[in-house]
């Protein structure tokens, strides 16, 4: 009756990623009216720069009034714009943020940039433009949980992974790629692409040059596409600092291939360096002018409202604006990943060291009862229902490790952090408690079953 | 193996359609007022910009609408970070109170049944994904909105299947149409999922019946099939008769709560009513709670910026203003459309007749050389590059019937409209003329043909009497050689 889309699941909602926010959502935790509710660490937003936004929005007051510098009004040109190119002036801020945030170490074309409905939007039309239904992306694990639904879900394309671990801190090794690459052919999958996500979700790290021009050469090989999701690069508050693919790409070795820069596309928006995800503001950028004349008409599916152009455009012109807050910014979310690390740190938690993100991706394997995936859900429910936090677990990212967990925390002031750190803190303690009187108990039963035998065995013997 | 995906390098994106590359000329060299008044005058273009006008003082009266405020206090954090895709619940309520409305209370709307999209393209290219898969087909009937080329198949993978109309009965869908294109598909082994209709329709500008409602519900009845109804013009009709939405008709016939009901999808936008295309608000409609929860899913991919739900959630709540918007809305399409009726016909030229939309589905099949779609498309180049009026070919909307052409008027000021149809009328005029010539000279030709015969035959008889009459025939030699030149031109011009 209907199609197959609508009746499977493929979706990928089903997930305990989205099946933690809908357990937050029937019992938010609210620091004056439910304080013993559940505290959302799962969801990457960044919240903690907004009163400079509202600062800047205060200040120019007409831009939200959708009038001009000249105090006239331009609702109706904005009402009647759904030119699928973008308004020009803002993809000219656009790409002169994007190369802000990268250190000006690059240089972007607005004429190579298209608009879409977020990162979400952008991320399938590129599905769309570079994969047929049943080829396949190469994605690293862990990798974000929404990539289910966004690459494979409507485009009938498969996701197969490149499998990395801690032992070498999740980094993407050439012997993990390849053995990816053959997997896939062993499947009979048609290669297209490999997608990285640089900064990382759930790690938030950045990746090296080298890790970068190893990839591009990777793809040059196979004769595939590189799509780097950058969505977090504007969240890099320590060093290393933020390399874009793009600026790997141009390294004179690389250059000589002159069609390296057709397969490398970059994924971007202002959902999560900006904090506006509510706007829907996402974008492809790619050098393929084929991809970029297919993108384009592909946006029409979700175009970005001319409003929300409109306002946004004269945000990023004020340059200094921009500044400030990349450093305010920046500053913040450092602070707020020491605490949460500081905080796991005495509850006995250690974090993969991180320099980016809204997230640390943290390791329990000490807290599992056993090294299995059912462990690893055990412990994600008990930490959800009991201590009222919800955290992503790793099999979410399809991390091949049990004992992994990615902890959001920009998404909330300082305060529900703290109460969130003691929470974890006390279980820790209870757990640990606990296992100890259970080792104890365990050990006393034991005990006293050998002396049983023991003089079970004595009076056996004596009967005899 | 291709190093892009088939859609990224095919052309079923449709834009190479003359729907399009009418829009593209006419960007090249666009009409205006006082800069460019030669330029293309932009009539393939089918938005309403008649009412902003009214638009801007309900914005100056609540600026917190715009101002992102509520009752004085900045609400733009929580709408910076609201991007659940079950919507803003105070939009959803607005919206579905606006539909009610617009369907004169007839039927009543439920919010939790709403999906919002990034326009009705998002919307119809959604709902495709949800109710068929690559391969099926839905049945559309011709002519249809170029963009439905894209919209429904580009992605998707699913086929359209044409329901050709006619003008013999003005273009009015019918059970033997339906059959014919059902039995089509079959024929190319698609499985028909389901039949799609534009109501009010575009390109004609006509609002449905209730018989031929009754009759396409019968119809996905017996072959268990799908109905999705485009009505994104509904509040385009600015004259009876009265718009009928297919849930009416539904309701009337008691078929509430049963499994036609769920089978039956409205996709809606405020781009059309409102003029607001820019801000690209569009929503599915449906009663089937899994068709809902997949939609709601798939909007992920195209959902409605918050600051945008905000501000439309404030102007759909005043429910004093929606009332007196679509009244002078009404109003003035009613005006325009009838200026531009008169205007034609005052060029000899008919329009179906239309009570909806923005545009006019125009007859110009006696302007045509020949009865053929070649015919079309050079009568549609004239127009586009020499009278500089950017229309589109009733071919880009697939109609069967050459000569065709939907001219939009809602999207341009009273001036540009009557220079417009200045500019058809002396179009309509110089082809009458050069035709009314070529006519004169086809005569004047056939007469010196028989004038020559009758000279050949009054020279024999002069000739035979050349000795009495060799000064009379000789006075008509000059004449008649004159003539047989005139009549070698014409030959040549033939």
């Amino acid at each position: 009756m209907l199609s197959s889309k609508a009746s499977s699941n493929c979706h990928g909602q089903d997930s305990l990623y989205f099946l933690g926010w809908q357990v937050y959502e029937k019992n938010p935790f609210h620091e004056v009216e439910n304080p013993t509710g559940i505290i959302q660490m799962g969801l990457a937003e960044n919240q903690v720069s907004f009163d400079l936004v509202e600062s800047w929005l205060r200040q120019n007051p007409d831009v939200m009034g959708l009038k001009n510098k000249d105090g006239e009004s331009v609702f109706r040109d904005l009402a009647l714009f759904q030119d699928y190119h973008g308004m020009p002036a803002f993809k000219n801020e656009l790409v002169e943020y994007m190369a802000k945030i990268r250190g000006n170490k690059v240089k972007f074309d607005p004429n190579n940039l298209v608009l879409a409905a977020g990162a979400t939007s952008a991320n399938e039309t590129l599905i769309f433009c570079l994969a047929d239904p049943g080829d396949a992306i190469l994605l690293p694990t862990p990798s974000y949980a929404g990539f289910d639904r966004d690459l494979k879900w409507r485009t009938g394309v498969e996701i197969v992974p490149i499998h990395c671990s801690s032992s070498n801190g999740f980094r993407i090794s050439m012997f993990a790629l390849e053995e990816a690459y053959e997997r896939a052919q062993k499947l009979n999958l048609k290669v297209k692409g490999v997608l990285i996500t640089n900064p990382s979700n759930p790690l938030g790290t950045t990746m090296t040059k080298d890790e970068l021009q190893s990839l591009i050469t990777f793809a040059i090989d196979k004769d595939i596409h590189l799509i780097s999701d950058e969505v977090f690069s504007g969240t890099v508050f320590d060093s290393p600092c933020f390399i874009s693919i793009m600026e790997a790409a141009m390294d004179s070795n690389l250059k000589r291939n002159t069609d390296v820069l057709s397969r490398i596309h970059i994924v971007y928006s202002l959902s999560k360096d900006l904090g506006l995800p509510g706007f829907r503001v996402g974008m492809i950028y790619s050098n393929n002018q084929t991809v970029v004349s297919a993108a384009t008409k592909m946006s029409s599916f979700g175009l970005v409202s001319s409003q929300t152009q409109y306002l946004l455009s004269y945000m990023l012109a004020n340059k200094k604006f921009t500044s400030h807050y990349m450093k305010r910014n920046q500053k913040r979310l450092k602070k707020r990943k020491e605490m949460l690390v500081s905080g796991l740190k005495k509850s006995g938690i250690k974090c993969l060291k991180s320099n980016a993100g809204l997230f640390c991706w943290v390791d329990m394997r000490h807290l599992l009862c056993s090294n299995t995936f059912e462990a690893e859900t055990d412990l994600w429910k008990k930490i959800l229902c009991e201590v009222g936090l919800n955290i992503s677990p790793g099999s979410s990212f399809h991390c091949s490790q049990p004992g992994w967990f990615r902890v959001c925390f920009a998404n909330m002031n300082q305060s529900t952090l703290q109460v969130a750190l003691r929470r974890i803190k006390d279980f820790v303690e209870r757990s640990s408690f606990d296992y100890q009187q259970n080792m104890a108990s365990l050990s006393r039963k034991l005990i006293s079953n050998w002396v049983r035998k023991l003089s079970s065995a004595d009076r056996e013997e004596q009967e005899r | 193996m291709g190093f892009l995906s088939r859609k990224a390098t095919c052309n079923a994106h449709g834009q190479d359609s003359s729907y399009f590359l009418g829009w593209q000329e006419y960007e090249k060299n666009p009409y205006n007022e006082v800069n460019n008044p030669n330029g293309i005058i932009q009539m393939g273009l089918a938005e309403n910009q008649l009412c902003l006008d009214l638009l801007e003082p309900w914005l100056m009266k609540n600026p917190d609408a715009l101002g992102l405020k509520r009752d004085g206090i900045s609400i733009f954090k929580e709408l910076a970070l609201f991007q659940d895709y079950n919507g803003f619940p105070a939009f959803k309520r607005a919206l579905v109170d606006f539909m009610g409305e617009i369907r004169g209370n007839k039927v009543s709307f439920d919010p939790n049944h709403i999906v919002l999209t990034a326009g009705a393209t998002s919307a119809n290219e959604t709902l495709m994904f949800c109710l068929a898969d690559q391969g099926d087909a839905f049945l559309l009937p011709t002519p249809y909105y170029p963009g439905f080329d894209r919209d429904l198949r580009w992605r998707t993978g699913v086929e359209i299947v044409p329901i050709h109309c006619t003008s013999s009965n003005g273009f009015k869908v019918t059970l033997p149409a339906i059959e014919q294109a059902y039995r089509q598909a079959q024929k190319r082994k698609l499985r028909v999922k389901g039949v799609l209709i534009t109501n009010p329709s575009n390109p004609l500008g006509t609002t449905m019946a209730r018989d031929e409602l009754d009759l396409l519900i019968k119809f996905i009845e017996d072959k268990q099939i799908h109905l999705i109804s485009d009505e994104i013009y509904a509040g385009t009709v600015f004259t009876s008769p009265s718009f009928v939405s297919v849930m009416e008709v539904l309701k009337d016939r008691n078929l509430d709560q049963t499994q036609v009901w769920e089978r039956v999808h409205i996709v809606y936008s405020l781009s059309k009513d409102l003029g607001l295309p820019g801000f690209r608000v569009g929503a599915i409609y449906s009663n089937d709670p899994v068709v809902v929860s997949a939609a709601i899913k798939m909007s992920s991919f195209g959902l409605v910026s918050s600051q945008t739900q905000y501000l439309l959630s404030a102007m759909l709540l005043d429910k004093k203003f929606t009332k007196e918007f679509m009244s002078e809305n009404h109003k003035r399409l009613q005006k325009q459309q009838k200026d531009l009726v008169s205007g034609l016909e005052k060029a000899g030229i008919r329009c179906l007749d239309s009570n909806a939309g923005l545009f006019c589905w125009v007859d110009m099949r006696h302007l045509l050389k020949s009865n053929t779609f070649e015919a079309e498309m050079e009568l549609w180049q004239k127009i586009v590059y020499h009278v500089k009026i950017n229309i589109s070919p009733g071919s880009s909307c697939h109609c069967i019937e050459p000569g065709w052409f939907r001219v939009c008027f809602a999207n341009m000021s009273e001036s540009t409209l009557k220079l417009a149809i200045q500019r058809l009328k002396s179009f309509v005029s110089s082809i009458a003329m050069k035709s009314q010539s070529h006519q004169e000279l086809k005569s004047l030709r056939r007469k010196a043909r028989n004038n020559w015969v009758f000279r050949l035959s009054l020279q024999s008889f002069y000739d035979r009497e050349q000795d009495t009459r060799a000064k009379v025939s000789f006075s008509y030699r000059p004449h008649f050689m004159s003539l047989s030149n005139i009549a070698a031109t014409l030959d040549a011009a033939a």
